[in-house]
């Protein structure tokens, strides 16, 4: 453990498996600086952006909000508030499109600007180093900061994890071809990600930070060196060039050798890593107190006349930000939002730019040529040469096609991350990571089903518990009060009182009595009226 | 406005089935052209047979099974599998070898399995061995080096030989075989194989004309030929380098340990890698994807076991060369060799 440490601190790099070289393509947008975007139209505020439950909405139709104001309180227990990017009227609040791979409909606020742009009252922290950690780690969670990487899982809740730290790791590899988005603002905003670094090493209780920042943005690097010099806790590695580097456990292993456990944490192995955006956010937060309104978007591809990247408020519809790029559409445009290995193509422009959004893409079909049809798999194995995370993608193809969801978990799919290279490769085309997101969904269904089925057996089996016990009961209840009574006609009898019994004899025998006089009469008119009847037929 | 809907990654390598298929006609150019050199027209026109009973039975069966047909011609992998039969068999077999060789191969062995990417067996060397076993005589009836022949076999008698069995004047297979000594000529290993078995010596055995500096006549410089175009397959990484080196290590590594020990009574690891078809089987017979095993690690097992297995048929098995039995035995073992080396998953332990 102390010599993989020296090794770490010396700045050794390790690699990680796999891995491919698509083009870059990041002198798109990466040579404008960073501008923001006029304050106008509608805001459509999704309730729900980062990974985890909704709050619960705190505001109502035809209300005045001030920017920074928060929409939604977190109710459940990972819970993310969202707030007005900026002062107007709430004039919907409702089902609307948002940001999803399937275009889902989800609740949205829709906040229509008054164009003043007033801001609420903000409560910035003169020095951090006075508040508690838990202080630190509440401010962090009311100004809806969630994970700006990609993942969107609330920063708040991955920092208050208490375990050993060996490194804080800042991830701004931006291994995704065409986006630029950390890439500018590492470039503009290098010393308040060096802050907020300095922020999240005081919350999480660490002494040493790595910032990663792969070797394609040497003028990041040049920001980075120069302002370190006086950070000794701090250090700058600077990763080769392979996509996907900046994948969390890819990153991880590039840094430290280390690996993740299946299903574990980074924080399992000593390791905790945000995002260079995460980073400014965080400084933003404590040192301005500002939330989470806006971020940093690249709009890029062919098809966009002023790429670049910009400050985008959360809730701008994509309509607005690409109207201000301008852009000119071909029949078949793809929009991607995303980049173009793991994003995902919108079905219409309302969507809104959320927490998660780090690009907005319009490729000409001479750039990325859209997807050919898919021809059988020739098992030449390229996709299991490039999986970084050494899995079968040819197996998990087959499997995933049979449906043999055991077969699948044997394979471990779920450590598949969905990076898209196998299918980069693929000479056949085969759109493998799409096959892997079906299966995993559905292997989930049917967890998930199995789960209630499950539930429903135990409560099906506890009511039936339930009543053969409250049977037993009752026949218990009834035999204790026969036995009972039983006693008491003993103790009756015995005091000298009438056997309840003989009088029951006797009834009986009474009854018989009666019976058979019946019976001796009943004989005797029947004699009579069959002699009659026979009298008659003759 | 509407916009298009697709599942990521929207960008692609563009190097498609069809692309390495082409690739890998390409890299077999140099071998062909000396196979031309030294056993003359011949492969030629078994190309042009082979592949025409290809295309035509690859339309068939997807027509039969209610496929797209262009679909089928256009990712090339019957044509491969035509062109590598097509090249293995004796290049004046007559016409009905290779017809029925690649009809066999590309409609059982590959669409009766459920077409690309479903066969179980390697379908060139599937038809090669069912021609081998059916018809013996003429699937080792290789002419000699065009060198060593007191007739030189036109282009049109190769046609007649081909088509007819006879050359316009009147020869046939068996007569234009005949050395200028007056003996049939065999394969290199085909003569070595006899001679060791008749307990005569290596340098015995190849003091005969068939043999020249380190392999047989011919045969050498087309093996190096396939080896050349081989290396350039690895180069373009259409093929890995693990199961030509795992096929030559397991052929070599046995044959230079039985040469340590009886020098002169077993062909040395040279002689071995140089003759017969050695190369073309490690670098464009064994490599076919679909037939391999599927990781790094198993591709390597998988050439070793070829390797290994090749070296034993030659040695002591009943055919001269064992290629085509070695890749089709190891075809067999696929799945036990994918069972026992699948990598180890990132996060399971692998590394610590």
């Amino acid at each position: 453990m102390s010599a993989d440490l020296t090794d770490i601190e010396a700045g050794r790099l390790w690699t990680f498996p796999g891995g491919i070289h698509p083009p870059e393509r990041k002198e798109l947008s990466n040579s404008t600086p960073l501008s923001a975007l006029p304050v106008a139209g509608d805001y459509r505020v999704p309730v729900r952006q980062h990974n985890g439950d909704p709050g619960e909405i705190c505001v109502q139709l035809g209300q005045q909000v001030l920017a920074g104001e928060p929409l939604t309180k977190p109710g459940m227990s990972n819970g993310l508030p969202v707030h007005a990017p900026t002062s107007g009227e709430v004039t919907y609040i409702g089902p609307a499109r948002i940001a999803h791979p399937s275009g889902l409909a989800d609740l949205v606020i829709t906040i229509t600007a008054d164009g003043k742009d007033n801001c609420c009252d903000l409560y910035p922290v003169p020095d951090y180093q006075q508040l508690s950690r838990t202080e630190l780690l509440d401010r962090l969670h009311d100004a809806g900061i969630a994970g700006l990487g990609g993942a969107g899982f609330p920063t708040a809740r991955k920092l208050a994890l208490q375990r050993p730290l060996d490194y804080l790791i800042i991830n701004g590899v931006e291994c995704e071809p065409y986006i630029t988005a950390d890439d500018r603002l590492m470039q503009e905003h290098a010393a308040e990600i060096i802050r907020g670094t300095e922020i999240l090493l005081y919350i999480v209780g660490c002494s040493k930070a790595l910032i990663a920042v792969e070797q394609n943005k040497p003028a990041a690097i040049g920001v980075f060196k120069r302002l370190l010099a006086d950070h000794p806790t701090i250090a700058l590695r600077e990763i080769p060039v392979k996509y996907p580097s900046g994948g969390e456990k890819q990153l991880i292993q590039i840094l430290t050798g280390r690996e993740v456990p299946s299903r574990g944490l980074p924080i399992d192995i000593g390791l905790v890593m945000h995002n260079v955006g995460t980073a400014f956010a965080v400084q933003d937060a404590i040192d301005h107190g500002r939330p989470l309104l806006q971020r940093v978007v690249t709009v890029t591809g062919e098809n966009v006349q002023q790429p670049g990247n910009y400050w985008v408020r959360l809730g701008t519809p994509v309509a607005s930000l690409l109207e201000h790029c301008g852009y000119t559409p071909e029949p078949q445009q793809r929009v991607i939002m995303g980049g173009p290995m793991m994003g995902f193509t919108l079905p219409d422009l309302t969507v809104p730019v959320v927490k998660i959004t780090n690009c907005i893409m319009l490729p000409a079909t001479t750039e990325l040529e859209p997807a050919q049809q898919e021809m059988p798999c020739i098992r030449c194995g390229a996709c299991s040469d490039v999986c970084p995370a050494v899995l079968l993608p040819q197996q998990l193809q087959w499997l995933a096609k049979a449906k043999d969801y055991e077969g699948l978990e044997q394979q471990n799919l779920f450590d598949c991350i969905e990076c898209g290279a196998c299918a980069y490769v693929c000479p056949s085309e085969i759109p493998l990571v799409h096959y892997y997101r079906k299966a995993k969904a559905e292997i989930r269904n049917i967890a998930r089903e199995k789960a209630s089925a499950e539930i429903a057996r135990e409560r099906f089996e506890a009511r039936q518990q339930r009543l053969e016990r409250e049977k037993e009961e009752r026949l218990e209840r009834h035999r204790q009060a026969a036995l009972a009574r039983e006693k008491a006609q003993a103790e009756a009898v015995k005091a000298g009182g009438d056997n309840p019994q003989d009088a029951v004899q006797a009834a009986i025998a009474r009854a018989k009595a009666r019976k058979a006089a019946q019976a001796a009469k009943a004989a005797e008119t029947n004699n009579k009226t069959e002699d009659k009847s026979t009298g008659d037929s003759e | 406005m509407t916009f298009k809907i697709a599942a990521s990654p929207h960008t692609h390598q563009r190097r498609t089935t069809r692309q390495i298929m082409r690739l890998v006609y390409l890299a077999l150019i140099p071998g062909v052209l000396l196979q031309t050199v030294f056993f003359g027209w011949g492969v030629w026109f078994q190309l042009v047979l082979a592949l025409a009973t290809a295309w035509l039975a690859e339309g068939f069966c997807m027509r039969l099974r209610g496929r797209p047909m262009m679909s089928a011609w256009r990712d090339h992998t019957a044509m491969v599998t035509a062109v590598l039969l097509a090249i293995s068999i004796p290049s004046l077999a007559p016409w009905w070898i290779i017809v029925i060789g690649t009809s066999f191969a590309v409609i059982v062995v590959k669409h009766v399995y459920g077409g690309v990417g479903q066969n179980l067996f390697n379908p060139a060397m599937a038809g090669y061995v069912l021609l081998l076993v059916s018809f013996p005589v003429q699937m080792t009836s290789w002419p000699a080096p065009t060198m060593l022949t007191e007739h030189s076999i036109s282009v049109a008698d190769t046609i007649n030989l081909i088509i007819s069995g006879y050359t316009s004047s009147g020869y046939n297979l068996e007569q234009l075989r005949t050395g200028i000594d007056g003996l049939t000529m065999a394969t290199p290993l085909d003569s070595l194989r006899t001679d060791l078995g008749s307990q005569m010596t290596l340098s015995e055995a190849t003091a005969k004309p068939i043999f020249s500096d380190f392999a047989g006549v011919g045969w050498q410089w087309i093996n190096l030929a396939y080896l050349l175009g081989g290396l350039a397959l690895i180069k373009l990484r259409v093929i890995s380098w693990h199961i030509p080196a795992g096929v030559l290590l397991g052929l070599a590594l046995p044959a230079f340990i039985g040469a340590a020990f009886a020098p002169d009574q077993q062909i040395g690891p040279i002689l071995h890698l140089f003759s017969g078809a050695t190369m073309l089987g490690a670098f464009f017979i064994a490599t076919d994807p679909v037939t391999a095993a599927t990781s790094n690690r198993g591709r390597l097992w998988f050439g070793l076991l070829i390797g290994a297995l090749v070296y034993i048929i030659r040695t002591w098995g009943g055919y001269p060369d064992g290629v085509a039995f070695a890749v089709l035995l190891a075809n067999m073992m696929v799945p036990v060799i994918d069972k026992y080396t699948r990598p180890v998953v990132y996060g399971h332990g692998g590394r610590p």
